[in-house]
Protein backbone atom coordinates (compact mmCIF):
# COMPACT_ATOMS: atom_id res chain seq x y z
CA UNK A 1 0.00 0.00 0.00
CA UNK A 2 2.94 2.32 0.54
CA UNK A 3 4.42 2.26 -2.94
CA UNK A 4 3.76 5.24 -5.15
CA UNK A 5 3.36 3.38 -8.41
CA UNK A 6 0.20 1.36 -8.81
CA UNK A 7 0.68 -2.33 -9.57
CA UNK A 8 -0.55 -3.76 -12.88
CA UNK A 9 -3.32 -5.60 -11.04
CA UNK A 10 -4.80 -2.20 -10.13
CA UNK A 11 -5.50 -1.46 -13.78
CA UNK A 12 -6.94 -4.91 -14.45
CA UNK A 13 -9.21 -4.74 -11.43
CA UNK A 14 -10.06 -1.12 -12.15
CA UNK A 15 -11.20 -2.08 -15.64
CA UNK A 16 -13.31 -4.88 -14.16
CA UNK A 17 -14.86 -2.40 -11.74
CA UNK A 18 -15.70 0.06 -14.52
CA UNK A 19 -17.30 -2.74 -16.54
CA UNK A 20 -19.32 -3.74 -13.48
CA UNK A 21 -20.59 -0.18 -13.07
CA UNK A 22 -21.47 -0.06 -16.78
CA UNK A 23 -23.28 -3.37 -16.36
CA UNK A 24 -25.29 -1.85 -13.51
CA UNK A 25 -26.11 1.48 -15.13
CA UNK A 26 -25.96 0.81 -18.90
CA UNK A 27 -29.36 -0.86 -19.40
CA UNK A 28 -31.01 1.67 -17.10
CA UNK A 29 -29.69 4.61 -19.08
CA UNK A 30 -30.89 2.98 -22.31
CA UNK A 31 -34.49 2.94 -21.10
CA UNK A 32 -34.21 6.52 -19.84
CA UNK A 33 -33.19 7.59 -23.36
CA UNK A 34 -35.83 5.44 -25.02
CA UNK A 35 -38.61 6.83 -22.85
CA UNK A 36 -38.15 10.11 -24.75
CA UNK A 37 -38.97 8.37 -28.06
CA UNK A 38 -41.08 10.29 -30.53
CA UNK A 39 -44.75 9.25 -30.87
CA UNK A 40 -43.85 6.87 -33.71
CA UNK A 41 -40.88 5.33 -31.92
CA UNK A 42 -40.66 1.72 -30.86
CA UNK A 43 -39.20 -0.35 -28.02
CA UNK A 44 -35.66 -0.31 -29.42
CA UNK A 45 -33.22 2.15 -30.92
CA UNK A 46 -33.03 4.11 -33.19
CA UNK A 47 -34.80 7.09 -31.69
CA UNK A 48 -37.51 8.35 -34.04
CA UNK A 49 -37.62 11.94 -32.88
CA UNK A 50 -37.72 13.15 -29.29
CA UNK A 51 -40.83 13.84 -27.26
CA UNK A 52 -42.49 13.55 -23.88
CA UNK A 53 -45.41 11.82 -25.57
CA UNK A 54 -45.01 8.60 -23.55
CA UNK A 55 -44.87 10.42 -20.24
CA UNK A 56 -48.19 12.06 -21.05
CA UNK A 57 -49.64 8.66 -21.96
CA UNK A 58 -48.63 7.48 -18.50
CA UNK A 59 -50.93 9.87 -16.72
CA UNK A 60 -54.00 9.04 -18.79
CA UNK A 61 -55.48 6.29 -16.70
CA UNK A 62 -57.34 4.38 -19.38
CA UNK A 63 -54.28 3.99 -21.59
CA UNK A 64 -51.78 2.33 -19.32
CA UNK A 65 -53.59 1.15 -16.23
CA UNK A 66 -53.89 2.92 -12.93
CA UNK A 67 -50.43 4.45 -12.62
CA UNK A 68 -51.37 7.38 -10.42
CA UNK A 69 -53.51 5.40 -7.99
CA UNK A 70 -50.99 2.62 -7.55
CA UNK A 71 -48.15 5.11 -7.17
CA UNK A 72 -50.00 6.95 -4.41
CA UNK A 73 -50.79 3.69 -2.63
CA UNK A 74 -47.16 2.56 -2.80
CA UNK A 75 -45.99 5.97 -1.62
CA UNK A 76 -48.31 5.99 1.39
CA UNK A 77 -47.52 2.38 2.23
CA UNK A 78 -43.79 3.13 1.93
CA UNK A 79 -44.08 6.02 4.38
CA UNK A 80 -46.03 3.96 6.92
CA UNK A 81 -43.56 1.06 6.60
CA UNK A 82 -40.68 3.52 6.96
CA UNK A 83 -42.02 5.06 10.17
CA UNK A 84 -42.85 1.69 11.74
CA UNK A 85 -39.52 0.18 10.69
CA UNK A 86 -37.55 3.01 12.29
CA UNK A 87 -39.48 2.93 15.57
CA UNK A 88 -39.72 -0.85 15.94
CA UNK A 89 -36.11 -1.55 14.89
CA UNK A 90 -34.73 1.15 17.19
CA UNK A 91 -36.73 -0.19 20.15
CA UNK A 92 -35.70 -3.77 19.39
CA UNK A 93 -32.09 -2.65 18.95
CA UNK A 94 -32.19 -1.16 22.45
CA UNK A 95 -33.66 -4.37 23.84
CA UNK A 96 -30.89 -6.49 22.34
CA UNK A 97 -28.24 -4.49 24.18
CA UNK A 98 -29.49 -6.06 27.40
CA UNK A 99 -29.98 -9.69 28.26
CA UNK A 100 -33.50 -10.98 28.10
CA UNK A 101 -35.11 -14.35 27.79
CA UNK A 102 -35.86 -15.40 24.23
CA UNK A 103 -33.34 -12.98 22.75
CA UNK A 104 -31.66 -15.50 20.49
CA UNK A 105 -35.01 -16.98 19.48
CA UNK A 106 -36.24 -13.60 18.29
CA UNK A 107 -32.94 -12.89 16.58
CA UNK A 108 -33.16 -16.13 14.61
CA UNK A 109 -36.80 -15.39 13.83
CA UNK A 110 -35.73 -12.10 12.27
CA UNK A 111 -33.02 -13.87 10.25
CA UNK A 112 -35.57 -16.49 9.20
CA UNK A 113 -37.78 -13.67 7.97
CA UNK A 114 -35.05 -12.72 5.50
CA UNK A 115 -34.39 -16.28 4.42
CA UNK A 116 -37.95 -17.51 3.92
CA UNK A 117 -38.78 -17.06 0.22
CA UNK A 118 -41.01 -14.00 -0.18
CA UNK A 119 -43.72 -15.89 -1.99
CA UNK A 120 -44.24 -18.01 1.15
CA UNK A 121 -44.93 -14.93 3.24
CA UNK A 122 -47.30 -13.71 0.58
CA UNK A 123 -49.09 -17.05 0.40
CA UNK A 124 -49.25 -17.42 4.19
CA UNK A 125 -50.60 -13.94 4.84
CA UNK A 126 -53.07 -14.33 1.98
CA UNK A 127 -54.26 -17.68 3.39
CA UNK A 128 -54.53 -16.29 6.92
CA UNK A 129 -56.81 -13.46 5.85
CA UNK A 130 -58.77 -15.73 3.56
CA UNK A 131 -59.45 -18.28 6.27
CA UNK A 132 -60.30 -15.61 8.85
CA UNK A 133 -62.53 -14.12 6.16
CA UNK A 134 -60.96 -10.67 6.41
CA UNK A 135 -60.45 -8.72 3.21
CA UNK A 136 -56.77 -8.27 2.27
CA UNK A 137 -55.82 -4.62 1.78
CA UNK A 138 -52.53 -2.83 1.26
CA UNK A 139 -52.73 -1.08 4.63
CA UNK A 140 -53.42 -4.22 6.70
CA UNK A 141 -52.15 -7.53 5.30
CA UNK A 142 -49.92 -5.73 2.80
CA UNK A 143 -48.34 -3.63 5.54
CA UNK A 144 -47.67 -6.70 7.69
CA UNK A 145 -46.12 -8.64 4.82
CA UNK A 146 -43.81 -5.71 4.00
CA UNK A 147 -42.74 -5.34 7.63
CA UNK A 148 -41.53 -8.96 7.68
CA UNK A 149 -39.04 -7.88 4.99
CA UNK A 150 -38.01 -4.42 6.27
CA UNK A 151 -37.77 -5.11 10.03
CA UNK A 152 -34.97 -7.70 9.82
CA UNK A 153 -32.90 -5.27 7.74
CA UNK A 154 -33.63 -2.52 10.27
CA UNK A 155 -32.68 -4.80 13.16
CA UNK A 156 -29.41 -5.88 11.53
CA UNK A 157 -28.49 -2.23 10.94
CA UNK A 158 -29.26 -1.44 14.58
CA UNK A 159 -27.02 -4.33 15.64
CA UNK A 160 -24.20 -2.97 13.53
CA UNK A 161 -24.76 0.50 15.03
CA UNK A 162 -24.90 -0.59 18.66
CA UNK A 163 -21.91 -2.93 18.29
CA UNK A 164 -19.86 0.20 17.55
CA UNK A 165 -21.61 2.38 20.12
CA UNK A 166 -19.42 3.89 22.81
CA UNK A 167 -21.15 3.20 26.12
CA UNK A 168 -19.22 5.83 28.04
CA UNK A 169 -21.54 8.54 26.69
CA UNK A 170 -24.47 6.88 28.38
CA UNK A 171 -22.50 6.32 31.56
CA UNK A 172 -21.59 9.99 31.59
CA UNK A 173 -25.26 10.92 31.20
CA UNK A 174 -26.23 8.58 34.01
CA UNK A 175 -23.50 9.95 36.28
CA UNK A 176 -24.88 13.41 35.67
CA UNK A 177 -28.25 12.18 36.88
CA UNK A 178 -30.16 11.55 33.66
CA UNK A 179 -33.09 9.14 33.80
CA UNK A 180 -33.03 6.17 31.37
CA UNK A 181 -35.55 7.97 29.18
CA UNK A 182 -33.50 11.19 29.17
CA UNK A 183 -30.41 9.18 28.29
CA UNK A 184 -32.12 7.69 25.28
CA UNK A 185 -33.76 10.95 24.21
CA UNK A 186 -30.78 13.28 24.62
CA UNK A 187 -27.76 11.00 24.22
CA UNK A 188 -28.46 7.76 22.35
CA UNK A 189 -30.98 9.06 19.84
CA UNK A 190 -28.92 12.00 18.55
CA UNK A 191 -25.84 9.78 18.18
CA UNK A 192 -27.61 7.10 16.15
CA UNK A 193 -29.81 9.55 14.18
CA UNK A 194 -27.89 9.25 10.89
CA UNK A 195 -28.22 5.44 11.05
CA UNK A 196 -31.92 5.79 11.69
CA UNK A 197 -32.18 7.77 8.46
CA UNK A 198 -30.55 4.75 6.81
CA UNK A 199 -33.05 2.40 8.44
CA UNK A 200 -35.86 4.62 7.18
CA UNK A 201 -34.41 4.60 3.67
CA UNK A 202 -34.31 0.80 3.73
CA UNK A 203 -37.87 0.69 5.05
CA UNK A 204 -39.24 3.00 2.39
CA UNK A 205 -37.46 1.68 -0.68
CA UNK A 206 -37.79 -2.02 0.18
CA UNK A 207 -41.52 -1.51 0.59
CA UNK A 208 -41.86 0.77 -2.44
CA UNK A 209 -40.23 -1.85 -4.69
CA UNK A 210 -41.57 -5.00 -3.07
CA UNK A 211 -43.29 -7.35 -5.46
CA UNK A 212 -43.43 -10.96 -4.24
CA UNK A 213 -44.56 -10.19 -0.69
CA UNK A 214 -47.29 -7.91 -2.04
CA UNK A 215 -48.66 -10.37 -4.56
CA UNK A 216 -51.26 -12.18 -2.47
CA UNK A 217 -51.29 -9.74 0.42
CA UNK A 218 -52.37 -6.33 -0.89
CA UNK A 219 -55.82 -7.27 -2.11
CA UNK A 220 -57.59 -5.96 -5.18
CA UNK A 221 -55.97 -2.53 -5.31
CA UNK A 222 -52.48 -2.90 -6.73
CA UNK A 223 -49.35 -1.27 -5.40
CA UNK A 224 -46.97 0.14 -8.01
CA UNK A 225 -44.70 -2.90 -8.57
CA UNK A 226 -47.76 -5.11 -9.15
CA UNK A 227 -49.16 -2.53 -11.56
CA UNK A 228 -45.83 -2.33 -13.41
CA UNK A 229 -45.73 -6.11 -13.60
CA UNK A 230 -49.19 -6.15 -15.13
CA UNK A 231 -48.11 -3.50 -17.61
CA UNK A 232 -45.10 -5.51 -18.78
CA UNK A 233 -47.45 -8.12 -20.17
CA UNK A 234 -49.88 -5.81 -21.97
CA UNK A 235 -47.97 -2.67 -22.90
CA UNK A 236 -45.61 -2.86 -25.82
CA UNK A 237 -44.88 0.84 -26.23
CA UNK A 238 -42.20 3.13 -24.80
CA UNK A 239 -44.78 4.12 -22.15
CA UNK A 240 -43.30 1.19 -20.24
CA UNK A 241 -39.89 2.88 -20.31
CA UNK A 242 -41.44 6.21 -19.33
CA UNK A 243 -42.84 4.42 -16.31
CA UNK A 244 -39.39 3.00 -15.57
CA UNK A 245 -37.82 6.44 -15.87
CA UNK A 246 -40.38 8.04 -13.56
CA UNK A 247 -40.14 5.41 -10.80
CA UNK A 248 -36.35 5.26 -11.02
CA UNK A 249 -36.08 9.05 -10.85
CA UNK A 250 -38.34 8.97 -7.82
CA UNK A 251 -36.17 6.29 -6.12
CA UNK A 252 -33.03 8.32 -6.82
CA UNK A 253 -34.73 11.40 -5.37
CA UNK A 254 -35.50 9.52 -2.15
CA UNK A 255 -31.96 8.10 -1.87
CA UNK A 256 -30.46 11.52 -2.61
CA UNK A 257 -32.69 13.14 0.00
CA UNK A 258 -31.63 10.65 2.66
CA UNK A 259 -27.94 11.01 1.82
CA UNK A 260 -28.29 14.79 2.03
CA UNK A 261 -30.07 14.46 5.39
CA UNK A 262 -27.30 12.32 6.91
CA UNK A 263 -24.59 14.61 5.55
CA UNK A 264 -26.31 17.65 7.04
CA UNK A 265 -26.72 15.96 10.42
CA UNK A 266 -23.07 14.96 10.48
CA UNK A 267 -21.81 18.39 9.36
CA UNK A 268 -23.87 20.17 11.96
CA UNK A 269 -22.54 17.81 14.60
CA UNK A 270 -18.93 18.24 13.48
CA UNK A 271 -19.37 22.00 13.75
CA UNK A 272 -20.83 21.73 17.23
CA UNK A 273 -17.92 19.76 18.68
CA UNK A 274 -14.87 20.69 16.68
CA UNK A 275 -12.15 19.09 18.79
CA UNK A 276 -13.88 16.25 20.63
CA UNK A 277 -13.72 12.61 19.57
CA UNK A 278 -16.46 11.47 17.22
CA UNK A 279 -18.97 9.05 18.66
CA UNK B 1 -39.46 3.66 44.59
CA UNK B 2 -36.18 1.87 44.04
CA UNK B 3 -37.83 -1.50 43.75
CA UNK B 4 -40.31 -0.04 41.25
CA UNK B 5 -37.59 1.37 39.10
CA UNK B 6 -35.54 -1.81 38.94
CA UNK B 7 -38.67 -3.72 38.01
CA UNK B 8 -39.27 -1.28 35.18
CA UNK B 9 -35.65 -1.71 34.10
CA UNK B 10 -36.04 -5.48 34.07
CA UNK B 11 -39.21 -5.25 31.99
CA UNK B 12 -37.77 -2.68 29.57
CA UNK B 13 -36.15 -5.05 27.03
CA UNK B 14 -39.35 -7.12 26.83
CA UNK B 15 -41.42 -4.02 26.12
CA UNK B 16 -38.87 -2.78 23.59
CA UNK B 17 -38.78 -6.03 21.66
CA UNK B 18 -42.52 -6.69 21.89
CA UNK B 19 -43.57 -4.85 18.69
CA UNK B 20 -40.98 -6.74 16.64
CA UNK B 21 -42.00 -10.05 18.16
CA UNK B 22 -45.67 -9.25 17.55
CA UNK B 23 -45.17 -8.40 13.86
CA UNK B 24 -43.03 -11.47 13.21
CA UNK B 25 -45.46 -13.65 15.14
CA UNK B 26 -48.58 -12.51 13.31
CA UNK B 27 -47.12 -12.08 9.81
CA UNK B 28 -44.39 -14.72 9.69
CA UNK B 29 -44.75 -17.55 12.20
CA UNK B 30 -48.50 -17.81 12.12
CA UNK B 31 -48.85 -17.65 8.32
CA UNK B 32 -46.15 -20.27 7.83
CA UNK B 33 -47.73 -22.55 10.42
CA UNK B 34 -50.96 -22.06 8.50
CA UNK B 35 -49.27 -23.03 5.23
CA UNK B 36 -48.09 -26.21 6.94
CA UNK B 37 -51.63 -26.97 8.11
CA UNK B 38 -53.26 -26.17 4.77
CA UNK B 39 -50.75 -28.37 2.95
CA UNK B 40 -52.64 -31.32 4.43
CA UNK B 41 -56.05 -30.00 3.37
CA UNK B 42 -58.09 -31.19 0.45
CA UNK B 43 -59.53 -28.93 -2.21
CA UNK B 44 -61.89 -28.72 -5.15
CA UNK B 45 -61.97 -26.17 -7.96
CA UNK B 46 -63.76 -23.65 -5.78
CA UNK B 47 -63.28 -24.58 -2.11
CA UNK B 48 -60.72 -25.51 0.53
CA UNK B 49 -61.70 -28.54 2.59
CA UNK B 50 -60.12 -28.92 6.04
CA UNK B 51 -58.80 -32.47 6.16
CA UNK B 52 -55.70 -34.49 6.93
CA UNK B 53 -54.60 -35.95 3.65
CA UNK B 54 -51.21 -36.57 2.09
CA UNK B 55 -52.74 -36.05 -1.36
CA UNK B 56 -50.88 -32.80 -2.04
CA UNK B 57 -47.49 -34.21 -1.10
CA UNK B 58 -48.22 -37.43 -2.94
CA UNK B 59 -49.13 -35.55 -6.11
CA UNK B 60 -46.08 -33.34 -5.74
CA UNK B 61 -43.59 -36.16 -5.29
CA UNK B 62 -45.11 -38.48 -7.89
CA UNK B 63 -44.80 -35.95 -10.69
CA UNK B 64 -41.68 -35.82 -12.84
CA UNK B 65 -42.33 -32.10 -13.39
CA UNK B 66 -41.63 -31.44 -9.72
CA UNK B 67 -38.14 -32.91 -9.86
CA UNK B 68 -37.36 -31.16 -13.11
CA UNK B 69 -38.55 -27.85 -11.68
CA UNK B 70 -36.53 -28.20 -8.48
CA UNK B 71 -33.45 -29.20 -10.46
CA UNK B 72 -33.87 -26.24 -12.81
CA UNK B 73 -34.24 -23.88 -9.84
CA UNK B 74 -31.20 -25.34 -8.09
CA UNK B 75 -29.24 -25.00 -11.31
CA UNK B 76 -30.16 -21.33 -11.64
CA UNK B 77 -29.21 -20.82 -8.00
CA UNK B 78 -25.84 -22.56 -8.47
CA UNK B 79 -24.91 -20.66 -11.65
CA UNK B 80 -26.00 -17.32 -10.24
CA UNK B 81 -24.14 -18.03 -7.00
CA UNK B 82 -20.92 -18.86 -8.83
CA UNK B 83 -21.06 -15.79 -11.08
CA UNK B 84 -22.04 -13.34 -8.34
CA UNK B 85 -19.35 -14.77 -6.08
CA UNK B 86 -16.59 -14.15 -8.62
CA UNK B 87 -17.94 -10.71 -9.56
CA UNK B 88 -18.69 -9.72 -5.97
CA UNK B 89 -15.32 -10.83 -4.64
CA UNK B 90 -13.43 -9.03 -7.40
CA UNK B 91 -15.36 -5.78 -7.01
CA UNK B 92 -15.10 -5.85 -3.22
CA UNK B 93 -11.39 -6.65 -3.41
CA UNK B 94 -10.77 -3.73 -5.73
CA UNK B 95 -12.68 -1.36 -3.45
CA UNK B 96 -11.12 -2.59 -0.22
CA UNK B 97 -7.50 -3.01 -1.26
CA UNK B 98 -6.82 -0.96 -4.37
CA UNK B 99 -8.76 2.22 -3.73
CA UNK B 100 -6.58 4.16 -1.36
CA UNK B 101 -8.65 6.74 0.45
CA UNK B 102 -11.71 6.04 2.55
CA UNK B 103 -13.56 8.86 0.84
CA UNK B 104 -13.14 7.26 -2.59
CA UNK B 105 -13.92 3.81 -1.23
CA UNK B 106 -17.22 5.05 0.13
CA UNK B 107 -18.06 7.04 -3.01
CA UNK B 108 -17.44 4.09 -5.33
CA UNK B 109 -19.26 1.77 -2.93
CA UNK B 110 -22.25 4.11 -3.07
CA UNK B 111 -22.12 4.12 -6.86
CA UNK B 112 -22.48 0.32 -6.74
CA UNK B 113 -25.34 0.35 -4.26
CA UNK B 114 -27.61 3.00 -5.80
CA UNK B 115 -29.22 0.77 -8.49
CA UNK B 116 -30.22 -1.54 -5.65
CA UNK B 117 -32.72 1.06 -4.47
CA UNK B 118 -34.72 0.96 -7.69
CA UNK B 119 -37.45 -1.38 -8.85
CA UNK B 120 -36.36 -4.93 -9.74
CA UNK B 121 -38.97 -5.22 -12.44
CA UNK B 122 -37.80 -2.02 -14.12
CA UNK B 123 -34.23 -3.30 -13.96
CA UNK B 124 -35.29 -6.48 -15.71
CA UNK B 125 -37.21 -4.60 -18.40
CA UNK B 126 -34.17 -2.43 -19.00
CA UNK B 127 -32.45 -5.39 -20.69
CA UNK B 128 -35.04 -5.51 -23.48
CA UNK B 129 -33.65 -2.65 -25.63
CA UNK B 130 -30.17 -4.02 -25.01
CA UNK B 131 -30.57 -7.71 -25.79
CA UNK B 132 -33.61 -7.82 -28.06
CA UNK B 133 -33.65 -9.04 -31.65
CA UNK B 134 -33.12 -5.48 -32.89
CA UNK B 135 -31.41 -4.44 -29.70
CA UNK B 136 -28.20 -2.53 -29.16
CA UNK B 137 -25.98 -5.60 -28.85
CA UNK B 138 -27.27 -7.35 -31.98
CA UNK B 139 -27.14 -4.19 -34.12
CA UNK B 140 -23.62 -3.44 -32.92
CA UNK B 141 -22.40 -6.96 -33.66
CA UNK B 142 -24.03 -6.89 -37.10
CA UNK B 143 -22.54 -3.47 -37.86
CA UNK B 144 -19.13 -4.76 -36.84
CA UNK B 145 -19.58 -7.74 -39.13
CA UNK B 146 -19.20 -10.30 -36.35
CA UNK B 147 -22.56 -11.92 -37.06
CA UNK B 148 -25.01 -11.78 -39.98
CA UNK B 149 -28.26 -12.77 -38.32
CA UNK B 150 -29.30 -11.39 -34.95
CA UNK B 151 -28.57 -13.75 -32.05
CA UNK B 152 -31.86 -15.12 -30.76
CA UNK B 153 -30.61 -16.58 -27.50
CA UNK B 154 -29.82 -13.20 -25.93
CA UNK B 155 -33.28 -12.27 -24.74
CA UNK B 156 -36.04 -14.48 -23.30
CA UNK B 157 -33.75 -17.40 -22.65
CA UNK B 158 -31.81 -19.07 -19.85
CA UNK B 159 -28.98 -16.71 -20.67
CA UNK B 160 -31.03 -13.57 -20.08
CA UNK B 161 -32.51 -15.08 -16.92
CA UNK B 162 -29.09 -15.67 -15.39
CA UNK B 163 -27.94 -12.26 -16.59
CA UNK B 164 -30.90 -10.63 -14.85
CA UNK B 165 -30.24 -12.57 -11.64
CA UNK B 166 -26.62 -11.45 -11.62
CA UNK B 167 -27.69 -7.89 -12.38
CA UNK B 168 -30.22 -7.89 -9.54
CA UNK B 169 -28.33 -9.77 -6.86
CA UNK B 170 -24.57 -9.17 -7.40
CA UNK B 171 -24.82 -6.39 -4.85
CA UNK B 172 -25.95 -8.77 -2.11
CA UNK B 173 -22.55 -10.40 -2.58
CA UNK B 174 -20.50 -7.19 -2.89
CA UNK B 175 -21.77 -5.59 0.33
CA UNK B 176 -21.02 -8.34 2.90
CA UNK B 177 -17.70 -9.29 1.28
CA UNK B 178 -16.63 -5.63 1.22
CA UNK B 179 -17.65 -5.38 4.87
CA UNK B 180 -15.51 -8.41 5.78
CA UNK B 181 -12.54 -7.17 3.78
CA UNK B 182 -12.61 -3.74 5.37
CA UNK B 183 -12.09 -5.39 8.76
CA UNK B 184 -8.99 -7.31 7.71
CA UNK B 185 -6.00 -5.99 9.61
CA UNK B 186 -3.73 -4.43 6.98
CA UNK B 187 -0.62 -5.47 8.89
CA UNK B 188 -1.44 -9.11 8.14
CA UNK B 189 -1.08 -8.35 4.46
CA UNK B 190 2.13 -6.45 4.95
CA UNK B 191 3.45 -9.37 6.97
CA UNK B 192 2.59 -11.78 4.17
CA UNK B 193 4.25 -9.51 1.60
CA UNK B 194 7.35 -9.14 3.81
CA UNK B 195 7.54 -12.90 4.06
CA UNK B 196 7.73 -12.97 0.27
CA UNK B 197 4.17 -13.92 -0.69
CA UNK B 198 3.14 -12.93 -4.19
CA UNK B 199 0.03 -10.78 -4.71
CA UNK B 200 -1.97 -13.77 -5.82
CA UNK B 201 -0.85 -15.80 -2.82
CA UNK B 202 -1.86 -13.00 -0.43
CA UNK B 203 -5.35 -13.05 -1.96
CA UNK B 204 -5.62 -16.82 -1.72
CA UNK B 205 -4.13 -17.40 1.70
CA UNK B 206 -4.90 -14.22 3.62
CA UNK B 207 -7.77 -12.29 2.06
CA UNK B 208 -9.93 -15.22 0.97
CA UNK B 209 -10.04 -17.05 4.33
CA UNK B 210 -10.68 -13.82 6.22
CA UNK B 211 -13.50 -12.87 3.82
CA UNK B 212 -15.32 -16.15 4.41
CA UNK B 213 -18.00 -14.74 6.70
CA UNK B 214 -18.92 -12.10 4.11
CA UNK B 215 -18.94 -14.72 1.38
CA UNK B 216 -21.24 -16.92 3.46
CA UNK B 217 -23.70 -14.10 4.17
CA UNK B 218 -23.72 -13.02 0.52
CA UNK B 219 -24.21 -16.61 -0.60
CA UNK B 220 -27.17 -17.07 1.74
CA UNK B 221 -28.82 -13.96 0.29
CA UNK B 222 -28.20 -14.84 -3.35
CA UNK B 223 -29.19 -18.48 -3.08
CA UNK B 224 -32.40 -17.84 -1.12
CA UNK B 225 -33.43 -14.99 -3.42
CA UNK B 226 -32.97 -17.13 -6.53
CA UNK B 227 -34.61 -20.20 -4.96
CA UNK B 228 -37.79 -18.27 -4.17
CA UNK B 229 -37.94 -16.22 -7.34
CA UNK B 230 -40.61 -16.41 -9.96
CA UNK B 231 -40.86 -12.94 -11.52
CA UNK B 232 -37.41 -13.02 -13.12
CA UNK B 233 -37.98 -16.45 -14.61
CA UNK B 234 -41.38 -15.44 -15.92
CA UNK B 235 -40.25 -12.14 -17.43
CA UNK B 236 -36.80 -13.06 -18.68
CA UNK B 237 -36.96 -16.71 -19.77
CA UNK B 238 -39.76 -16.22 -22.30
CA UNK B 239 -41.53 -19.32 -21.01
CA UNK B 240 -38.52 -21.53 -21.72
CA UNK B 241 -37.56 -22.12 -18.11
CA UNK B 242 -39.41 -22.72 -14.94
CA UNK B 243 -38.83 -22.39 -11.22
CA UNK B 244 -40.44 -23.60 -8.04
CA UNK B 245 -41.82 -20.12 -7.37
CA UNK B 246 -43.38 -20.01 -10.82
CA UNK B 247 -44.87 -23.47 -10.29
CA UNK B 248 -46.43 -22.21 -7.04
CA UNK B 249 -47.69 -19.04 -8.72
CA UNK B 250 -49.40 -21.18 -11.37
CA UNK B 251 -51.00 -23.39 -8.73
CA UNK B 252 -52.25 -20.26 -6.97
CA UNK B 253 -53.66 -18.89 -10.22
CA UNK B 254 -55.89 -21.99 -10.32
CA UNK B 255 -56.72 -21.48 -6.62
CA UNK B 256 -55.06 -24.77 -5.70
CA UNK B 257 -53.95 -23.37 -2.35
CA UNK B 258 -53.26 -26.72 -0.62
CA UNK B 259 -51.10 -27.90 -3.53
CA UNK B 260 -49.17 -24.62 -3.48
CA UNK B 261 -48.86 -24.93 0.31
CA UNK B 262 -47.31 -28.39 0.08
CA UNK B 263 -44.93 -27.08 -2.55
CA UNK B 264 -44.09 -24.13 -0.30
CA UNK B 265 -43.25 -26.40 2.63
CA UNK B 266 -40.93 -28.52 0.48
CA UNK B 267 -39.27 -25.38 -0.93
CA UNK B 268 -38.81 -24.01 2.59
CA UNK B 269 -37.22 -27.30 3.70
CA UNK B 270 -34.80 -27.23 0.76
CA UNK B 271 -33.86 -23.58 1.37
CA UNK B 272 -33.37 -24.13 5.11
CA UNK B 273 -31.13 -27.13 4.43
CA UNK B 274 -28.92 -25.07 2.13
CA UNK B 275 -28.80 -22.17 4.59
CA UNK B 276 -28.04 -24.46 7.53
CA UNK B 277 -25.08 -25.82 5.58
CA UNK B 278 -23.83 -22.29 4.94
CA UNK B 279 -24.43 -21.12 8.51
CA UNK B 280 -21.95 -23.71 9.71
CA UNK B 281 -19.27 -21.51 8.23
CA UNK B 282 -20.31 -18.28 9.90
CA UNK B 283 -21.86 -16.79 13.04
CA UNK B 284 -23.91 -13.95 11.55
CA UNK B 285 -24.33 -12.04 14.78
CA UNK B 286 -20.59 -11.65 15.28
CA UNK B 287 -20.14 -10.23 11.82
CA UNK B 288 -22.21 -7.06 12.07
Amino acid sequence: MREERRPASFYALGTFFVLFVLFLYGPLSAIVLLSFQGPDGGLTFPMIGWSTHWFQALFEQQRVGDFKGSFLRSFKLGLIVMALTVVISFAAGLAFRKRFRGASFIFYLAVASLIVPSILVSLGVGLLFRILDIETTWWSSGLGAHLTWTLPFGLLIMFAVFNRFNKSYEEAARDLGATPWQTIRHVVLPIVAPSLVGVGLFGFTLSYDEFARSLLAVGTRNTLPLEIYGMTTNITSPALYALGTVTTAFSFLVVGGCLAATTIIQRRRARRMPAGPKP
Amino acid sequence: MRVGRSRVAAAAPYLQVAPLAAVLGVFLVFPIALIAVVSFWDYTEYALIPDFTFRNYWELFSSVVTYKTYLSTLRFAAITWAVTLVVGFTVAYFLAFHVRTLKWQMTLFLVCTIPFWTSNIIRMISWIPFLGRNGILNSTLIAMGVIREPLEFLLFSEFSTVLAYVHLYALFMVVPIFNSMMRIDRSLIEAAVDCGASGWRVVREVVLPLSKPGIAIGSIFVVTLVMGDFVTVRLMSGGQSTSVGLMMANQLAYLQYPAAAANAIVLLAVVLLIVAAMMRIVDIRKEL
